[in-house]
């Protein structure tokens, strides 16, 4: 335990309007704290360079999962668990709800939120390949009103997000248009159970005719950021998986993503298996 | 010297009995446990929410205390390994372990008792893949597993209760 | 004697204690007035200390501070040489080694002025790799870097390669391996010069700390008290480790006046403390046609890190087993430790046996392709047999039935079956299945005469009540020293399981039954247990009180009265060593061991073409080990040892940067979950060893030896690839896989 815990501050207001007006009031003071199962690792860690937090335990506006015709909107809160368990989910964002079961551990589960996911910003996030090809869009509430903004593109490079600082992620809205669609997701990971991931896919796609209507792929642990593979998607766009489809789709992919070497893992080894996930998807879609 | 705060007071039931104690707001739960309550049965195995040797269930389900703030336990229903056990008499779960040999060096054992309970109470006739899902938090070094997974497995075919003790 | 107790799984001694968490180890113990310490470390690998700056903002008054001036015997963690400093005084060898030792009561602020301490290090130029240590790149050691070095020879096998038709040279490499049991390194002392020091701690071998803390404080024996409290897994880790750590503890304890209590978190176990020995292992071997071994010629390094240490000692066992269950008549091995600036690698399980056992048994698969034999018919005809000799020339005294193990290795795997169903389904799959073996052997007890030097004793000690008290140095950490002893004891009284007491190993009150490693514990600390229980009912016997033939309520009452009338009713024994083994430590040559443990291991392997992850699908361990003494425990330690040898194989790496380990923390360094590790299926053959408790031979380490080269065997029967270091990873699979492209067409 490296961290001199008397320098932290951790405050937990009673709503919305009072944390709005702290992180208006003092910008770059405060910091929200959710679930905690980032931050208390790096607390522990003695690398928790911000020292005064904003607790969103009692925020009952950003809990719970909320359905309509055109969308389920999840609060900011939600945490993985909730998302295993929800129907809806289950049913048309399956994508969503196996990222979440393989995100750490059930203890994790239990606590780490959607929203901390998001703002954590960490490129191997096991969630965020699935919103990205849901088309996710994230709500930011301040002080000064209220707005929303596709997530892809909310994350603008390493650990670098469009969220102000006296703004506080409280929703993710996913729309209900890919119940017709082909889902697949796939973590690589160090080990079964409790791995940040080598290389995370999520791909969904809309085939009619034995043809690629319209496709989207997201990738982990391949960028600084969690990557929507545009170029890949526009190729494919159209066209039937056939090998010749699949083999070009994939040279694509290869330059569209840059993974790196790391304490996990090699760069090598992230292409290598980025475009066998690739490949394993589109051949899913031949059948 | 950095700019420092106080401890606050924190009220909680542990083990089905009210507790106050004066912790830090970002001091972990495993350490108000283990020195502020003297309750040294959950342990330290990583400080990363890894390994599960800190594992209580928290308002029911499960959680790492190693990374569950101080402040976020005020009002909260905790339940440790002290509380798996109704005064002598140990639940399905400890008979288990200790009838099939599933502790060993016994330092991830409170968090595998616990990951069990919280497991069963899920699925009280586990599969396979369920109890691997299940357990896979808790981190085991000694016993391959495999005599934990057989002490789940007696722990459902018993009848005696492995409910956490409420009073 | 009836076997009421032994050989059957009763109830573990202190099981209940683990169960509900009231077992205390190190940290759960407090004392009033205890002040918390900490270490500060080198983050430089090799230089000269010019200075220690200690920064603002701390009130250093508060503070005890310790550095190698204070110590007031000899700056020496003593253990086989007397390299090691117990803190580092002008130079620095190894990144994270102890320079500078801090204690307050706040725990906190103890972790603020850890950081605000600077040790100022002139570099000078390190070394990390065998290849460099071998090639004196920078010397750190001695003349040429070598701790340690050793020579077997046998036969003539310079001579010999004319017989062979065939010759296949490898090279395979292991890398290091940390132990990582769940409790973390700890200690609290207490001392001074008028009480001496007192420490209590989680370690394997009380009286190895007992001997370090005599010399680095110049107190004589009976002012050091060393009392293991519970502890959370060794594995070896806490063999030879504990000494530095309780060294450091007393010292803060010796300078501030108070109880100290230092507990390691996971970063600072993984990145100061030992790990197995990285290797690199060299076959060539000559065969005849008809798949004969005549020539084996090995070359076996380990990577030793910064100080000596115990790498002699892992280079000796490595080196004997180096050459595995085999008979070849002309056989050498030659053998160095060498160092690096890393921190001094350790004792872990199997101590240098997986290492040269991995490339011997990968060896025996390549030479086995080149003869066009399968594995098991290359081995079956070479398997020693009773009346041959090994490499260091001990002859074989017992029966040893490979071809039976493997018999039922294969049964219960179904070897042929899944070998031939995975070569018809194996082509056009996206995941290959393949199944490989290992057979291999393990020497209990120390090496040669070990155990004779160690002389170890243990004593029992009856109360009143007629309860029975066996004080023994072996600890309990986790492998089940208290129930088996307690079974012994019971069953050579004659006595309930439940009139037997473990005491506490507390060197104030126990003997030096020498250290809990080398899979002695049961072989021959038990076999102790067991004369010494036989002695203390003699004693009862021959004074008249009790018969040969009596109830448990006789001889409660007897020792009621042998008390009340003669005084304290004890019995004490010590080792003696069987008759007949010699040993020559000069020439490597004779009896290695008393007896080896013989197994055949089996592993099902699934390698996902997509994702290169292999991992094993199911287990079969077969061994032949005396004399099972607890059927549950047994077991226990063979499946515990399986998936720490599934770790080494394919999940845990170790990645260094500049000598030290960069992935301390259990999220990147990789140890397999209850998702991971599959059934392991394990079996005994009992052939009693006529020198172990009721036939008993040490089974502690044998299931660290075999797993990982059958692991990887099994991988090159899935796929075709040969790889030849662990772990084998995805990343490994992968370079090796695209290097043999059309592989999978």
């Amino acid at each position: 335990m490296r961290a001199y815990i008397p320098a932290y501050d951790l405050r937990v207001p009673g709503s919305l309007t009072e944390t709005l007006g702290l992180l208006s009031r003092e910008p770059g003071v405060w910091q929200p704290f959710a679930g905690g199962t980032d931050l208390m690792v790096l607390l522990e860690a003695g690398k928790l360079s911000h020292k005064r937090y904003l607790s969103l335990a009692k925020l009952e506006d950003l809990r719970g999962i909320d359905v309509t015709t055109a969308d389920v909107t999840l609060g900011a809160l939600t945490t993985y668990s909730e998302i295993q368990k929800h129907r809806v989910l289950q049913k048309e964002f399956p994508l969503l709800c196996a990222a979440a079961r393989e995100t750490g551990s059930i203890a994790t589960q239990n606590r780490g939120t959607i929203g901390g996911n998001i703002v954590n910003a960490s490129p191997a996030a096991d969630s965020p390949p699935a919103l990205l090809v849901y088309d996710a869009e994230v709500e930011l509430v301040s002080a000064r009103g209220v707005r929303w903004l596709p997530y892809h593109g909310f994350h603008t490079g390493y650990k670098q997000l469009q969220l102000a600082s006296d703004e506080l992620l409280r929703a993710v809205r996913l729309p209900r248009r890919v119940k017709k669609w082909r889902q697949y997701y796939r973590k690589v990971g160090t080990r079964k159970a409790q791995a940040i991931s080598k290389v995370c896919f999520a791909g969904a796609a809309l085939v009619e005719n034995g043809a690629i209507r319209d496709v989207r792929i997201a990738l982990g642990s391949v960028a600084p950021i969690v990557l929507r593979a545009v170029k890949t998607e526009d190729a494919l766009c159209g066209s039937k998986p056939t090998p010749t489809v699949i083999a070009a789709a994939t040279e694509t992919l290869a330059r569209e993503i840059a993974p790196i070497d790391d304490i996990r893992s090699t760069a090598r080894y992230r292409l290598r298996v980025a475009q066998n996930l690739l490949e394993e998807f589109l051949s899913q879609l031949a059948k | 010297m950095t700019e420092t705060f106080n401890r606050i007071a924190i009220a909680c039931d542990v083990n089905g009995e009210q507790r106050r104690v004066q912790a830090f707001p970002m001091e972990r739960l495993l350490d108000v446990l283990r020195d502020e309550m003297r309750l040294t049965g959950t342990k330290e195995g990583c400080g990363e929410g890894e390994c599960g040797a800190c594992a209580v269930l928290m308002n029911g389900a499960i959680v790492n205390s190693c990374l569950v703030p101080a402040i976020e336990a005020d009002g909260a229903d905790i339940r440790t390994i002290e509380g798996m056990a109704r005064g002598d008499q140990l639940n399905a779960v400890q008979e288990a372990f200790l009838e099939c040999g599933g502790a060993q060096c016994g330092i991830c054992t409170p968090g595998m008792v616990i990951a069990s309970v919280a497991l069963l109470e899920r699925h009280p006739h586990p599969s396979d893949a369920q109890i691997r899902e299940g357990l896979a938090g808790n981190l085991c070094r000694c016993t391959g597993y495999q005599k934990i997974f057989a002490a789940v497995v007696r722990a459902c075919e018993s009848s005696r209760d492995i409910k956490p003790v409420k009073r | 004697m009836e076997e009421k107790f032994f050989g059957h799984s009763v109830l573990r001694k202190e099981g209940r204690e683990k169960v509900t968490g009231r077992a205390r180890y190190v940290d759960d113990l407090a004392f009033p007035e205890m002040l918390h310490g900490v270490t500060v470390r080198s983050s430089v690998a090799r230089g000269r200390i010019r200075g220690i700056r200690f920064g603002d903002g701390i009130p250093w008054s508060e503070f005890t501070v310790v550095t190698a001036a204070d110590i007031p015997g000899k700056n020496e963690i003593a253990l086989i040489e007397h390299d090691q400093p117990c803190l580092a005084a002008e130079v620095i060898n190894h990144p994270e080694e102890a320079v500078v030792l801090l204690a307050h009561a706040d725990r906190y602020l103890l972790e603020e002025a850890r950081r605000a301490v600077q040790i100022d290090v002139e570099p000078l130029p390190a070394i990390f790799s065998i290849e460099d240590s071998i090639a004196k790149r920078a010397v750190i050691f001695g003349e040429d870097n070598v701790f340690k070095s050793y020579r077997v020879e046998k036969g003539d096998v310079d001579a010999a390669w004319a017989q062979a038709d065939i010759i296949v040279e490898r090279e395979y490499r292991t890398g290091a391996q940390e132990q990582l049991y769940i409790e973390n390194q700890g200690m609290i002392a207490t001392a001074n010069p008028t009480d001496g020091v007192t420490i209590w701690g989680s370690l394997q071998c009380p009286y190895y700390v007992h001997k370090a803390l005599i010399i680095l404080f110049g107190l004589p024996a009976e002012k050091i008290r060393v009392i293991q409290a519970e502890t959370g897994g060794g594995f070896g880790g806490k063999e030879e480790y504990p000494s530095m750590i309780a060294g450091h503890a007393a010292l803060l304890a010796w300078k501030s006046g108070k109880r100290v209590k230092i507990i390691y978190d996971r970063a600072e176990d993984m990145a100061s403390t030992t790990k197995r020995h990285p290797s690199r292992t060299r076959h060539r071997t000559g065969v005849t046609r008809d798949g004969k071994l005549v020539a084996m010629d090995i070359d076996f390094v380990i990577d030793g890190g910064a100080y000596a240490t115990l790498s002699s000692v892992v280079l000796s066992r490595g080196t004997i087993h180096s050459a595995g269950p085999y008979f070849c008549p002309n056989v050498r091995v030659q053998s160095r430790a060498v160092a690096t600036n890393a921190p001094p690698h350790g004792a872990f399980r199997g101590f240098g046996a997986p290492q040269s056992i991995f490339a011997l048994e990968r060896h025996m698969d390549q030479v086995a392709r080149a003869l066009n034999l399968t594995s098991e018919e290359f081995r079956r005809r070479n398997f020693i047999r009773k009346g041959q000799t090994t490499a260091t020339g001990q002859l074989i005294r017992e029966e040893v039935n490979f071809n039976g193990l493997l018999e039922r290795a294969f049964r219960e795997s179904d070897y042929h079956a899944k070998r031939e169903r995975f070569a018809r389904e194996n082509p056009g799959a996206t995941v290959k299945r393949g199944i490989g073996f290992s057979s291999f052997m393990h020497g209990a007890g120390f090496t040669g005469s070990g155990e004779v030097y160690l002389a170890s004793v243990v004593e029992l000690e009856a109360t009143r009540e007629g309860i029975v008290r066996v004080l023994a140095a072996s600890t309990e950490i986790g492998q089940g020293t208290n129930t088996i002893f307690s079974q012994i004891a019971a069953d050579a009284l004659g006595i309930s399981y439940d009139r037997i007491e473990i005491a506490q190993p507390d060197t104030s009150a126990v003997p030096n039954s020498g250290p809990t490693v080398a899979s002695r514990t049961a072989m021959v600390v038990g076999n102790l247990v067991e004369s010494a229980a036989r002695g203390l009912k003699r004693t009862l016997v021959d004074s008249g009180l009790l018969c040969d033939a009596c109830t448990e309520d006789e001889f409660v009452r007897a020792c009621r009265r042998y008390i009340e009338t003669r005084g304290p009713l004890r019995s004490r024994s010590q080792y003696e060593p069987p008759p007949g083994l010699l040993w020559d430590d000069a020439t490597y040559k004779g009896d290695a061991y008393g007896t080896y443990a013989w197994a055949v291991y089996v592993a099902e392997v699934a390698v996902d073409t997509v994702t290169f992850e292999a991992r094993v699908t199911d287990f079969v361990a077969v061994q032949e080990v005396g004399k099972v003494i607890h059927p549950v425990l047994a077991a226990g330690q063979i499946e515990g040892g399986v998936a720490q040898a599934i770790g080494m194989a394919l999940y845990e790496n170790v990645v260094w940067r500049e000598g030290r380990m960069a992935n301390g923390q259990m999220t990147n360094y990789i140890m397999p979950t209850a998702a991971d590790i599959p059934p392991i299926r394990v079996f005994f053959e009992e052939q009693p060893y006529p020198f172990g408790p009721h036939g008993a031979k040490g089974i502690g380490e044998l299931p660290m030896d075999g797993p990982a080269p059958a692991i990887v065997n099994a991988i090159e029967d899935a796929t075709g690839i040969c790889v030849r270091e662990t772990p084998a990873t995805p990343e490994v699979l992968m370079e090796a896989m695209t290097e043999e492209v059309g592989i999978f067409d």
